[in-house]
């Protein structure tokens, strides 16, 4: 909580401010703002279609919001082509692992690494001595990350026929590997069972304090969100509802109604 | 014996060709979904430019080098020019294309050469290979040729940060973005390389066939047959399926009475057909699962 408060004095890291988005006649998002500070973890949280992942896919410039800004460090993120997103230190893993399936689980990290090395192609091909200086460099994160996430007994292995949980772990690695100042998380939890929720939970906190970064967390599952977030962001239809403390968010009204549904309807 | 042997000899010299064509059309394919149809005309126009070169008095291997790099340069800027744009296009669109690149290369490679059958040289002669009669210097550099590029291939695919990049950009090209990797260039790197490799194949089999606007017809469908056996999603398969399609080719045409040179092409289609019909994936190849 204090590192929460203390950031409050400080410039957003990140600010939403009135993004919408419109796909047809859908109103997806509506105006949603809130801002993020360096240090926190803030839980993104809302019913079934509330507009999370699109959020989600406008800060990873998937989608492009039609009304509405995005600054990362006060400056606009909308006009980055989206392979131009992890230079700016935005990483992120996807509800359902989007990892290239058919390589093996060292070079999905190894590849996260691409927006922190710059080489064009012909001096990377004959290695030219400053590309194998930075590659070593390059190598030993890697396999410091694979540490980190415990996947060093599987880094040679093909991704596809890991169980879930680990692939999970490897997305998360591929993602950290890039160094970034934000990490968006997609729904880690989902999919996993209660023991793999509560360690998720510890290690994103870990990531946290132990690599400086902040977490911007999706999650259905309220029990890790109310654990670990220091600020909490609660969107339905595509509307922010509430935002404050988890206690605040727990106890408002609107949120409750969202959730349960009220007597008067 | 002898013949046989000979005829799994210089099956394997000319499978190396249909390998590098193979390998050509997979690594567009894995770019972009789709079959380069023009893949056998572009390593055309590349050997009539070094042709050319070697016309004007560059030597050899002068010739060669430089032709690998406008070859290059050409794939890319074919890859900027005309698919780029139809990269969302659907895909009787991009067939159209590749059907166009198809007959303007061709026409204009007749409009500039014009369509008389070529000599073209072969840098490793044609005497029997170390005295022996089983396979000459040509069908043994081929060999040595595709093997060495392979080498070279696997060597940037498997331990250079853009081979890298290239592999992820072809596996999810979401990921491969959200990691920094600027996809679009990726696909016109796999064009650029695609039709050097293209080129070396057609430099290679040119002194076999002679040099003329339609000499890759044939060795394209072969190359087809080849990437479809070995699966189109595998690189290696593609090349493994040359080699073999190019053994085939041999021992059919050399044990099976009435095929002769007019039944070859029908049996490289025949192959493509079974393939599909029995194993889609082919050989190596991964079976593509959607979810629904």
């Amino acid at each position: 909580m204090t590192q929460a408060q203390s950031a409050q004095s400080e410039s957003p890291l990140l600010a939403v401010c009135n993004v919408s988005v419109v796909f047809g006649g859908i109103v997806a998002l509506n105006g949603v703002s809130f801002d993020m500070y360096q240090g926190q973890i803030l839980g993104l949280i809302g019913p079934n279609g509330a507009g999370k992942t699109t959020l989600f896919n406008c800060l990873s410039r998937l989608y492009q919001p039609s009304k509405g800004d995005i600054l990362m460090e006060g400056r606009s993120i909308l006009k980055r082509p989206p392979h131009r997103i992890a230079e700016i230190g935005i990483g992120r893993t996807f509800q359902n692992v989007a990892l290239f399936a058919n390589l093996s689980v060292l070079d999905n990290v190894r590849v996260g690494t691409h927006a922190r090395t710059n080489s064009d192609i012909i001096s990377d091909s004959l290695k030219l001595p400053w590309v194998r200086r930075s590659e070593t460099e390059l190598n030993k994160r890697v396999h410091e990350i694979l540490g980190y996430l415990d996947l060093g007994d599987v880094a040679h292995l093909t991704v596809s026929g890991l169980p879930f949980g680990t692939q999970k772990r490897v997305e998360l690695a591929r993602a950290l590997a890039a160094d970034p100042k934000i990490l968006l998380l997609d729904e880690p939890a989902g999919g996993l069972n209660h023991e793999e929720v509560y360690a998720l939970g510890d290690l994103i906190r870990r990531i946290r304090d132990e690599r400086r970064m902040t977490v911007l967390l999706v999650e259905h599952h309220m029990g890790l969100v109310m654990s670990i977030a220091d600020h909490v962001v609660a969107l339905n239809f595509g509307k922010k509802l509430a935002e404050g403390t988890p206690a605040q968010v727990q106890a408002d009204p609107d949120v409750i109604k969202a959730y349960l549904g009220s007597k008067d309807q | 014996m002898e013949l046989f042997t000979n005829q799994v000899l210089a099956g394997i010299a000319t499978g190396a060709i249909y390998a590098c064509m193979a390998l050509a059309v997979v690594m567009i394919y894995q770019a972009i979904d789709h079959l380069n149809f023009a893949q056998g005309e572009m390593a055309m126009f590349s050997t009539f430019i070094s042709w050319q070169l070697m016309q004007w008095g560059i030597p050899y291997w002068g010739a060669f080098v430089l032709t690998l790099a406008i070859s290059f340069a050409a794939g890319i800027l074919i890859e900027r020019l005309l698919f780029k744009p139809l990269a969302k296009a659907p895909i009787l669109t991009n067939v159209a294309g590749f059907i166009a690149l198809y007959a303007i290369i061709n026409s204009v490679a007749g409009l500039i050469w014009d369509f008389t059958i070529k000599q073209y040289p072969s840098p490793f002669g044609s005497s029997p290979f170390l005295g022996s009669q089983l396979i000459s210097t040509h069908q043994a550099g081929m060999i040595g040729i595709t093997v060495l590029l392979l080498i070279l291939l696997y060597l940037f695919f498997q331990f250079t940060r853009v081979g890298l990049a290239m592999r992820a950009a072809a596996s999810v090209p979401e990921s491969a973005r959200l990691v920094g990797i600027n996809t679009s260039w990726m696909i016109a790197l796999g064009w650029g390389m695609a039709a050097a490799i293209g080129s070396i194949a057609g430099m290679m089999i040119a002194p076999v066939v002679f040099l003329e606007p339609n000499m890759m017809l044939g060795v394209l469908i072969y190359g087809f047959a080849a990437a479809v056996l070995g699966g189109l999603t595998s690189p290696f398969g593609a090349v493994i399926g040359g080699f073999l399609v190019g053994i085939f080719e041999n021992l059919v045409g050399t044990y099976i009475p009435g095929v002769g040179n007019e039944l070859k092409l029908p049996i490289a289609l025949a192959l493509i057909i079974t393939v599909l019909v029995v194993k889609p994936a082919g050989l190596f190849g991964r079976s593509i699962v959607k979810r629904v």
